[in-house]
């Protein structure tokens, strides 16, 4: 008995020397840039990080094809409407680059798939905005896909190597994303008056929620600082957050619309705009899942999953049955 | 003709941060076999940090005869790419 006891503190101990020695050269290698690959050792808090971090991301890939599902039917062209599916359909392979990539950490897809369902994953507020008009699909276009694009294009150099691949492919298709909004927002914003209240209307609604995409201001993002120490994250969310809004103020204005923020000025010290308070009282509400169609975004969720699960049981059931016969 | 040891394909990693690329492939009777072999034929010049080996016959390809009808279809969507949208010069970062 006594010497079970005593072999087994050994081993314990002889874990956590080794433990400390691997989780040592693991921080190493990240602080030298080097790339994490999913047979590499790696601390059990990097993994579950990666894991929320990257089935978030591609919750929110998904997710993101409903506000613009809504209108598909919808779009005044043809033109407009290609532009619209072509996107969705990117937007449904991002999710997919990013499942696969969480996969390589050793969870699985149904998991996530059963976390996002029941609650207990996250994906980005800015769904559960409702898409009221045409010119919400521009917004979107521009701002949310603008927004995206900024938190992405650090991700590319993320330390966990299929991550940062995702990211590449994912960056790559994104530009026609924000430039075909863009496109729609002029057009609109160049239109009659209407068409141009229309513009404004989105802007108004589209512009505080996607400044919330930047996630929590760096005092109050906990997980942040070690995200950044493992080379996670690349750039703090108030760092992201105030490029954006530099590089879009100008675009707004080349359509003559107004950032629906009072306190919005350039400041000539910083070189860079001041903004006034972000309302993050509205934010936390948006990921309790008090949003305005939060409810309505994963019940379309669950019903596609549930509705479906006949075609993947029925491919499954015709693999079995020829594999049967080849038996 | 008696049936010679299996077919491998066999990926390399150049690099951490790299995905494994497709080099070649060897004959070798299991995987610990395959993956020795790819080292002795592929990587004797720091060609790699990591490889891959996987049997031949478990690779599905498409068709070269469908190849048409599978990519074609991509050809005449010119509005996936950004280029296909014009916006002004005086607009920056987008």
């Amino acid at each position: 008995m006594d010497t079970v006891e005593l072999s087994k503190q050994n081993d314990v101990s002889a874990i956590a020397a080794d433990d400390a020695g691997r989780h040592a050269a693991f921080e190493a290698r990240v602080a030298a840039d080097e790339f994490i690959e999913p047979k590499d050792w790696m601390p059990e808090a990097y993994r579950k990080t990666l894991i929320r971090q990257i089935s978030q991301h591609a919750h929110s890939e998904i997710v993101g094809m409903l506000p613009e599902g809504n209108w598909l039917t919808r779009a005044p062209s043809l033109r407009r409407k290609a532009i619209l599916l072509a996107k969705i359909q990117d937007e449904c392979g991002h999710g997919l680059y990013l499942y696969a990539a969480a996969e390589t950490l050793g969870v699985s897809r149904d998991e996530m798939t059963e976390a996002l369902h029941a609650g207990r994953a996250k994906y980005s507020t800015i769904f559960n905005y409702p898409t009221l008009t045409w010119a919400d699909i521009g917004a979107i276009g521009w701002l949310v896909d603008g927004a995206a694009i900024l938190n992405q294009v650090p991700l590319q150099r993320t330390s966990y190597g299929p991550y940062a691949r995702a990211m590449v492919r994912i960056c790559k298709e994104e530009s026609f994303h924000q430039r075909q909004g863009y496109e729609s927002m002029m057009q609109l914003a160049n239109g009659t008056p209407a068409q141009q209240r229309m513009a404004q209307d989105a802007l108004d609604r589209w512009w505080w929620p996607s400044l919330m995409m930047f996630g929590p201001p760096d005092d109050n993002s906990p997980n942040s600082a070690q995200s950044m120490r493992w080379r996670i994250k690349r750039d703090t969310n108030d760092k992201l957050r105030q490029k954006f809004i530099d590089v879009t103020v100008p675009q707004a204005q080349a359509l003559g619309l107004t950032i629906p923020d009072p306190d919005l000025k350039w400041n000539p010290a910083r070189e860079s705009y001041d903004y006034g308070a972000i309302d993050w009282a509205e934010f936390y509400a948006v990921v309790r899942g008090e949003g305005p169609v939060a409810k309505d975004r994963i019940k379309a969720r669950i019903d596609a999953w549930e509705s479906q699960s006949w075609v993947r049981e029925a491919a499954m059931a015709h693999e079995a049955k020829r594999q049967n016969k080849a038996a | 003709m008696k049936e010679g040891l299996p077919l491998w394909e066999v990926f390399v990693r150049a690099k951490g941060g790299l995905s494994h690329r497709h080099v070649g492939s060897v004959h070798a009777a299991d995987p610990k076999m395959a993956v020795d072999a790819a080292r002795d034929v592929y990587t004797r010049r720091m060609e790699g940090v990591s490889l891959w080996v996987v049997p031949s016959a478990a690779i599905t390809a498409s068709d070269p005869g469908d190849a048409a009808c599978l990519f074609e279809p991509a050809q005449d969507k010119v509005y996936r790419h950004p280029t296909f949208y014009v916006v002004p010069d005086n607009v920056k970062h987008i």
